[in-house]
This record gives C-alpha cells, structure tokens and sequence, in this order.
C-alpha cells in the first residue's frame, strides 16, 4: 500500500531572494522567533518552523519553504533535505483532514489491511491521494505506539484507537464534505 | 513490590506538580540538590541502572564520560530520548502521558548531575498529548522555581524545553538526534568524537531515553541499594514490560527487572482463542526472533542476549500460529526499509533489496536462489558494515526469522505460494 508519492523538488540553481516578511504572517514570524530563542543557532528552529507554517497553511509550498530558509539564515536546498526528511512534513497540498493509518508490525497482526482495504474503497483514493472534494488525505504511517489498541490510526494528529469498520465508517461520517466524492488526485 | 515508575502514574488526569510533590515527588531531585555532581553520578553507578532505550549501556557509566569541574567547558546539554518509534514499543508514551511531572525530575536530577544548564525533550511529533501533558508539567515547574535560575536558592540553573520532531526513525539514534535538533539532516555521525565530548552544537551532551531517566527519581531517593533490591536478577531496578500482539490482554506493567517472558505472557491472559503462540520478539522491531521454548528465561539484558536476541525495549511482540512468520518479517523489513536514512550503502540499498525478495518469496514466487541472497544481506547489512545499527537491527529479525521459521520460507518456496492465505 506504499504508493509512491511524486515528489517535486526545488531547483537548486534557483535559489530565488525571498523576504520572509513578505510571505509568512505575523503569528507565524513570532512563532518561529519564540523557537530560535530555544536554540544556540537560527537553523535548528527548521523542523519547528516547517511546523508552525505548516499548521497554519496545512502544507509546505515552495514560497513558504524559501520564506522559511531566509528567516532561518539557511539554504532553502538544505531546508528541502529536512522537509523532505519527515513523515509529517507535507510538502504537497493536503485535503481538510489527513488519516495516517498504522501499517507496522502489531497493527499488521491485527488485520490492518482490510482497514486499509476499506478506506480505499469508500474514499475512492489510493494512499498518497486526497479525496476530488478537497477533503481527506490518506497517508500510510509507521508505528504509532499504540500496540495494545491496534489498530490505529491518526486523524488531524489525533489518535484513533481500536478501529474495525463500524469504527471507520463512524469516523468517515464525522469528516464533513462527504458528498461529491468521486476520484483522486495526487498530492 | 515498589513500583517506583509508575506509583504516581493516571493516563485519565495525570498529577499536577502539587499532587506529585505531595506524594514524594521532587524528593530526589532535592537530595541531588545537596549533593556534589559526581557523588549523583556515583550514587546512579552504583544503582547498576542500564539504558532502557534498547542498548542496556550502563547509565553512571555513559554519564562519566562528561568534562567535569573547573576547566569543564561552560555549557552542556542533557537531551531526553522520547523518540519512541520502535515498532511494537509504547512504553515511553505511558509514562509521559501518565506521569509527566516523574520525566522533569528526572531529567533535572540527571542534567544536575552532569553540569547540563539546558536540556531538552526530543519527543517524537505523534505523541501529541504527551506534548500538551509535558509543556503544562514543564511550565508548572518553572511556576514553582523548580526550573530557571538558581534553583531552590541554589547556584543551580537550568532551561528546560520540549522539541517536538516530525516522524523519523533515525532520530532515535543518538547522534542523528543530535543532528536532528542542531535543524541538520538527521544522519547518524561519526564516533568519536562521542557526544559526552563534543554533541550538540558542539558541546558536551547526554542523550538518555525516557525510561531510563524516569528511574532517577527513586534512586535519589532511596539510594542505590534500595534500587538494587528491587530486582532479584542480575540487573538491577524496575521495568516496564509490555506486550501486544494476538495476546487477550495487549498492555504494560511494571516489574522487577528480570520478570520471565512466561509471567508477561501470563498477566496478557495468554494468546486469544484458537490461536497458538509461534515465536517473540522481547523488545522491538529490532530484536531476534525467540520460541516458546525460551519464555523461562529472565528478561535481562545477559539473559537474553545468552538465548540469542536482544532485551531491546523490552515490549514483547508476539507471532501467532495464524500468521506467517514470511510476512511478519517482510512487514518488519519494509519499516525499515522505509526508515533507513539512506546516508550509507549497505542499508539504504540492502534493505529494500531485502524486502524485494521477501515480496518474491511471501507471493509464491522465490526460488532456493533467493534464500542464499537473503543469508548474503543479513552479512552485508551485519554490524561493522553499516554506519550505524538501523540496518544490523534490521538483520536481527531477518536472520532469526529465516533460522527459526525455515520450513515456513522452503513452504513458501517449493508450493509456490503462502501457505496462510487461504
């Protein structure tokens, strides 16, 4: 169920002058300004300051990236490694919610596939995609550690313990915007 | 029995520094207060205690690696290990979520102890209500000037904060920890220099995980016998065992260090219905395969290793007979496939080579040829042939799966396809 994500890196020859005060808000500069106060050097706020924009813009566009490595004092390539780098860095758009289902070892012992199996079909996406409304995103995601209520998965960075497929079709229900679903796109 | 890790713990509505203090808490960080630094690092050798991250290194002895005294660099940072992602693991989420005031005083003992003036929490992103528990327990100390400068009146200070990461397995690893929070690619580094010379940005670093510094607190408290003795084995102190799997009842207790598997087993309930147990991994994605056979032995880190794996976490997995030991090990290599930093060779092309032909194998599609490859990879992959031990911890389930469970691969083999599937 690994589908692979297409990813478009930066150009490194294209290492474009950004003014971060002209991409990325107020509440996200201070933010990002409270993280570097935390740090001996500017750069090691990155993974917090993906973060923070992150959570205000649901993903991580090239602009932000750029915007971000100026803040930080860095190379927006060597910002790209880090973004890149982590399963919770979204460098794609997203749909409203994200779902990472567990896919390792107790989760696996427990019959994740047919979770799997159902979110597929009643999505009618592929791991990697986003729903044609623009509302959920499903994502693989290794151990959650929550082996002794698998299995599991995470919504909107919410642990969902226990599932079966009353579970996921209560929680699909919940997600607003169910209607209008048709086919995927990739993000 | 003492259950020192977990007598304050309540996953519903953890305790607030005023419930912790009044029920003992922050009593060992006070003894630690009135003591010198080093005779906290002697009285922590010798408790005997042993990493709980999965090494088993012994914790006094990691700590005395650290310049100490006047010609000692100014700054140092101790950094607590909460990057649980071992597959299978989920006994760091339980104490932070439910005892997160016992974690703050042990890291404060701990940074105390070797000259740390800040300290951080490396806490994997997932854990988001271990985030929220961690930052309330971390501002109620700073409230109470139990944090900050001059401590309790003394010349003590130290800087606490919380560094949530984004999901990665190597940043486990210590030194690709380091690296992580520096804002680097968090490739493993090169040892020496080792991080209690030269770690973060530079400066002498402890990286400890989060069990092992949660033990402190009792042993500030009552000393290194009383620790000693809470285990009737060959290691010292309390642990927390775990297990999930097809158990009846998948969770975790603490026990005196050197519980049986077979007693662990015994308070899950034993297997579901219908199923019967084929194999264990005692702590981890990364430990060897062990059979029914071995439950008798004491979970110790000698013990275990004697019997051919690793104590590792120390939460047990367990393989029923309704599911393919070809497949468990194809979903345990894939992991790591996935995870592998892919800084050196062996590991970022062996591992998904591996999971290549254990596809093969698991569709009904391998052939005799494909076993001697696997057997070849588990050497190119070993220990001393990769920069760090991602990949030989990828080998350990692979080679003992392939050794213990070899009727099942020649099955695979010769019928041409699983023989689970139907």
């Amino acid at each position: 169920m690994n589908k692979t994500i297409p990813i478009t890196l930066i150009d490194p020859q294209a290492e474009v002058p950004v003014d971060y005060r002209e991409v990325l808000s107020q509440v996200e500069i201070s933010a990002i300004e409270h993280e570097c106060a935390l740090y001996e050097s500017r750069p090691a706020a990155a993974i917090d300051a993906l973060q923070i924009v992150q959570r205000e813009r649901r993903w991580i566009s090239d602009e932000s990236l750029y915007a971000i490595a100026d803040m930080l004092g860095m190379s927006a390539t060597e910002l790209e490694g880090i973004a890149t780098f982590y399963n919770l860095i979204y460098r794609q758009p997203v749909g409203q919610h994200v779902i990472h289902l567990c896919n390792s070892i107790t989760c696996w012992l427990h019959d994740y596939q047919s979770i799997a199996e159902h979110l597929r079909q009643t999505l009618n996406i592929e791991f990697g995609q986003t729903t044609a409304d623009g509302n959920i995103t499903l994502l693989p995601n290794v151990c959650l550690g929550c082996c002794d209520k698998a299995p599991a998965l995470m919504l909107d960075g919410e642990l969902v313990e226990s599932l079966d497929i009353n579970a996921i079709d209560k929680l699909l229900q919940g997600l607003k915007g169910m209607n209008g679903m048709k086919g995927g796109e990739n993000v | 029995m003492f259950k020192p890790l977990s007598q304050h713990l309540d996953l519903n509505n953890p305790q607030n520094l005023i419930a912790y203090q009044s029920t003992g808490g922050y009593q060992g960080f006070s003894n630690a207060l009135n003591m010198q630094p080093q005779d906290v690092q002697q009285q922590v050798s010798d408790s005997k205690l042993k990493g709980r991250g999965g090494a088993g290194f012994m914790t006094g002895m990691k700590w005395s690696f650290v310049p100490m005294g006047e010609g000692a660099p100014q700054h140092k940072y101790l950094v607590c290990n909460a990057d649980e992602m071992e597959p299978g693991t989920f006994k760091d989420r339980w104490l932070m979520e439910g005892s997160p005031h016992l974690l703050i005083e042990g890291m404060m003992i701990a940074a105390y102890a070797i000259g740390a003036d800040v300290a951080y929490i490396f806490l994997r992103g997932e854990y988001r209500l271990c985030a929220t528990r961690l930052q309330q327990a971390i501002d109620e100390a700073q409230s109470a000037g139990l944090l900050g400068d001059n401590i309790n009146g003394s010349h003590y200070s130290l800087k606490l904060h919380l560094h949530t990461s984004a999901g990665r397995y190597i940043c486990g690893e210590e030194t690709a920890l380091i690296n992580a929070l520096e804002g680097k690619r968090a490739n493993p580094r090169a040892k020496p220099p080792f991080p209690q010379v030269a770690g973060l940005f530079g400066r002498p670093t402890i990286v400890n995980n989060c069990e092992t510094l949660c033990n402190l607190p009792c042993i500030l408290k009552n000393g290194s016998d009383w620790y000693q003795q809470l285990s009737s084995g060959a290691d010292t102190g309390s642990k927390i065992y775990g297990i999930s799997g097809r158990v009846k009842n998948a969770g975790l207790w603490e026990l005196p260090m050197g519980t049986t598997a077979g007693e662990i087993f015994k308070l899950a309930g034993g297997m579901q219905q219908g199923l019967t147990l084929r194999g264990w991994l005692p702590g981890g994605a990364s430990t060897d395969f062990l059979l029914p056979e071995h439950l008798d032995i004491p979970m110790e880190y000698d013990a275990i290793a004697k019997a051919g794996s690793r104590m590792g976490t120390g939460v047990i997995i367990a393989l029923d007979d309704k599911h393919c030991p070809v497949g468990m090990v194809l979903n345990l290599l894939q992991f790591f496939a996935q995870e592998s930093c892919g800084w050196c060779t062996p590991c970022r092309d062996g591992l998904p080579w591996a999971v290549e032909i254990l596809t093969r194998i698991e569709n009904g599609q391998g052939s005799q040829d494909d076993i001697d490859a696997l057997l070849q990879l588990c050497g190119f992959m070993w220990l001393g042939k990769t920069f760090c031990a991602l990949a030989p911890g990828a080998v350990e389930p692979l080679r003992s799966g392939m050794k213990y469970f070899a009727d099942d691969f020649q099955q695979h083999i010769d019928h041409k396809e699983c023989p689970h599937r139907h």
